[in-house]
């Protein structure tokens, strides 16, 4: 039950071959693309939802801001169609590791940050010290701000594969119980059924605002350096 | 009247169980064919199910269900030790 537990997070692999590649390639095989004006269903539907949500996000930005649109557009679709995916049986879940969570959070929070440098010096250097403050405590605040400054590519990767992996740890979990309690009491199995049932529905919550956050404040983070 | 069409060009359905080996061995491998097959087979399912006038949901939900079939394929081995018997 110990290894057990785990196993389902070891990246896939065949014959020594990575089958992860295959894995975190598919979810773009349910996102075509159409050239006409009026698709099919599944395409409208699609594309509908991606007006929605680039509006949405994207409308606080300038012009500037504005060209990462298909960045973050194309972010948000990734982490929330492979989050959903790993809500099916038996599938793997990329985002559960920390190696690419980092490895999408550290160059999109640095793109963002160097580019504030660059572009607008003075205002970016000016983020480190907030308005208003008393004057002897400028140098710890300057410091503690360069951390929380360097601390968020960290927290936007742990975040999201904190979120995921525990979901999909709970459910593991509760299933198990539910399955070991049938044969002990079926009472207490049905409620451990509904609590699986309603952890289910969380999950599928978490899968897609766990997406939004990630992309909220890759986008914020934009917003403040462009 | 004998149009003998060449084995090459048949079909599979129309090919004969003894022309099988050969029917096989014929196919392109090349790197492009193999490109080309996976194109082929994608486009014919896409413009089956999802590429109509009015698209269900069971063209995805095709595509979701041998993604879990595959996965358990591969999973196998690790689930076959969680097994409702008396001996693994």
């Amino acid at each position: 039950m110990n290894e057990n537990l785990f196993t389902s997070f070891t990246t896939p692999v065949i014959l020594g071959l990575p089958l992860v590649t295959l894995i975190v390639l598919f979810p773009s095989l349910l996102f075509p693309t159409s050239n006409r004006l009026v698709s099919n269903r599944f395409v409208t539907l699609q594309q509908w939802m991606l007006q929605l949500v680039s509006k949405q996000m994207m409308s606080i930005h300038n012009s500037k801001g504005q060209t990462w649109t298909l960045m973050l557009m194309s972010l948000i679709l990734f982490i929330g169609s492979t989050n959903l995916l790993g809500l099916l049986p038996h599938s793997f879940t990329p985002t559960t590791q920390l190696s690419m969570n980092l490895g999408m959070a550290i160059p999109l929070w640095a793109g963002a940050v160097i580019t504030g440098f660059r572009n607008k010096t003075k205002a970016s250097l000016a983020h480190f010290l907030p308005q208003g403050t008393p004057t002897p405590l400028i140098p710890m605040l300057v410091i503690i701000e360069t951390i929380s400054l360097f601390i968020q590519p960290m927290a936007l990767a742990v975040r999201l594969t904190a979120n995921i992996t525990a979901g999909h740890l709970l459910i593991h979990l509760i299933g198990g119980a539910t399955l070991a309690l049938m044969s002990i009491s079926t009472t207490t199995a049905l409620i451990t059924f509904t609590i699986l049932i309603l952890l289910t529905i969380l999950e599928f919550a978490v899968a897609m605002i766990q997406a939004y956050v990630f992309t909220l404040l890759v986008s914020l983070y934009l917003h403040d350096n462009t | 009247m004998a149009s003998v069409v060449p084995l090459k060009e048949k079909k599979l359905l129309e090919v004969k169980l003894g022309e099988l080996p050969s029917w096989i061995l014929m196919r392109d491998f090349t790197p492009s064919g193999i490109a080309g097959a996976f194109q082929r087979g994608y486009y014919r399912y896409y413009n089956k199910y999802v590429n109509v006038k009015k698209g269900s949901i069971a063209g995805l939900s095709m595509v979701l269900a041998a993604y879990v079939f595959l996965n358990y394929c591969r999973s196998y081995k690790e689930l076959k030790h969680e097994r409702l018997r008396k001996y693994h």
